[in-house]
């Protein structure tokens, strides 16, 4: 195997791995409303990069870390009668600005920011692949694992109580899945675009599907063919990947989108 | 007189401050059908919350016969059009059910041949049906409802009442009802229960209406009238579902 397929394989499969982590929970995200939460736990990520870079950690768990206290964070603002935009607003830019400032003030650390905001996904190495597979094997377990329970905590906690679940513990679940979600998309679309890859494709699966489990699956089958377009776009045009793949889920949601609409019409 | 199934122990609830149930002690025992009217604000929401479990008791406590099994339908349940859900589907959470079970709860609630349609395309009172239907899935002893009839016209709301009497027969469990409605007040009810934070007054539908605290409670709004519906096998309706009842309705000043 020649040294091109080696990277362009690699690349393959953590762009599969994301999409697969994303898809189930990308899901929740929609039906929850919670799209500008997983920005702000994606934001949250750069202040992870800046703590490893400075504490010598490794990379992925302090991202993971710094995911969860955002998350955590912004469930305890809005028990506290922020409203959730503002508490999001507050913190998600305030995680990003600080994150950016910190890696700066690092001056002897010679580091790719692009990379970091824009993910560079030609970059992986084979142990990020094996991170990135064993996070998404994780949060996919977790999310099948509470599907039911999930699935009825976000139509409405009290029926969920009433059926012997605790909502909450449930919404510590997806934070948990959030934040891992993040930590292994970094690389692959930077923190910029974590949010995008979360919802366009169960966006895109909307239209096509009749149950919350169609939906999953057809965002998963949507992720994994943007991950694969966009690859292939950013090497025959000679684009940025991470953008590309977005792009990619972007077309896919269009055509879906006409594709319901002609459906209800016809 | 039995057990009662669920009982509540001078129950308390403050929420931010405010009391919202002060003092209340009630018990409901096996198959009577019980209304619980109030204004709005009055905490009857949230006594049916205290009821399953979903907000703690600041003080006092909520007694469950063991095992008890609670059907719940609540107030309000907005299903997002960002999330598919057929009926089917819905009727199977959390416990997946099988295709025949399903058809058969469907049946029962009086929402036939519903499975496969997607809940956001029903009508209230197709949607409320299936909300009975999944409460009556496990066999419920206690049936719990919240303002059940709410967008209901009063045809409607008359039907699903009829509806539950007659699930009450086949299934003998109790039903606890929250109703701010107070032109329709189930005629089956055995006991009216009027709450203004805490119980004002307790009784059969006619003792309640003539109680000085129920007329001061709604005197204004509707001249102390407690409407009931009494259900009279002559002509049909058409509702927005499949098959007519029959039944006649009229409002019974008291």
């Amino acid at each position: 195997m020649n040294l091109l397929d080696d990277f362009l394989v690699r690349a393959a499969l953590a762009g599969l791995g994301v999409a697969l982590a994303a898809a189930p929970l990308g899901c929740f995200v929609v039906w929850r409303r919670m799209a500008y939460f997983g920005e702000a736990t994606a934001h949250a990520a750069v202040l992870g990069v800046a703590l490893a870079l400075g504490l010598g950690l490794a990379v992925m768990p302090a991202v993971l870390g710094a995911a969860l206290l955002m998350a955590l964070a912004v469930s305890a603002m809005t028990g506290r009668g922020f409203a959730m935009d503002t508490a999001l607003g507050v913190m998600s830019h305030t995680a990003l600005a600080a994150g950016l400032v910190a890696v700066t003030l690092l001056a002897d650390v010679r580091l790719d920011l692009m990379a970091f905001l824009f993910g560079d996904i030609l970059a992986v190495t084979r142990w990020d692949i094996v991170t990135i597979w064993g996070g998404a094997a994780l949060v996919v377990a977790l999310t099948a694992w509470r599907w039911p329970a999930l699935l009825l905590s976000t139509l409405n906690p009290d029926l969920a109580r009433a059926g012997g679940i605790d909502p909450r513990r449930e919404e510590l679940v997806l934070t948990l899945a959030l934040a891992v979600v993040v930590a292994v998309a970094l690389k692959v679309v930077g923190v910029l675009l974590i949010a995008a890859l979360l919802v366009i494709p169960p966006a895109a699966a909307r239209p096509l599907a009749a149950t919350p489990e169609g939906m999953a699956a057809g965002a998963a089958g949507l992720g994994a063919t943007s991950a694969l377009g966009g690859l292939w776009a950013a090497f025959v045009f000679d684009t940025p990947t991470g953008p590309s793949i977005v792009c990619t889920a972007a077309v896919l949601f269009v055509l879906t989108s006409l594709v319901g609409g002609l459906r209800k019409r016809g | 007189m039995s057990a009662p199934l669920i009982a509540a122990r001078d129950l308390t609830l403050r929420l931010g401050g405010k009391v919202i149930l002060d003092d209340v002690n009630v018990e409901i025992t096996a198959g009577e059908i019980v209304t619980i009217v109030g204004p709005n604000g009055s905490g009857k929401s949230t006594f049916l919350r205290a009821l399953i479990g979903a907000v703690r008791p600041s003080s006092g406590k909520i007694e469950r016969a063991p095992g008890l099994r609670v059907g719940y339908v609540p107030q309000k349940l907005a299903i997002d059009r960002s999330m598919p859900m057929s009926v089917r589907r819905f009727l199977g959470l959390p416990r997946r059910i099988k295709r025949a079970e399903a058809d058969q709860v469907l049946e029962r609630a009086g929402a036939p041949g519903l499975g496969d349609r997607q809940m956001t395309d029903l009508s209230g009172g197709q949607f409320q049906r299936v909300l009975l239907a999944r409460a009556l899935l496990e066999r419920p002893q206690l049936l719990l409802l919240d303002e059940a009839t709410q967008g209901l016209d009063q045809p409607g709301a008359a039907a699903f009442y009829r509806r539950i009497e007659e699930v009450r027969q086949e299934l003998g469990c109790a039903v606890v009802m929250v109703s701010h409605d107070l032109h329709v007040v189930m005629a089956a009810s055995d006991r009216v229960i009027c709450l203004n934070g805490h119980v004002c007054c307790q009784g059969t539908p006619e003792i309640v209406a003539d109680a000085p605290e129920y007329r001061a409670l709604f005197g204004t709004g509707t001249k102390g009238a407690l409407a009931l519906y009494r259900h009279r096998h002559t002509h049909d309706h058409d509702h927005d579902h499949d098959h007519a009842h029959d039944h006649s309705h009229e409002d019974v000043q008291a």
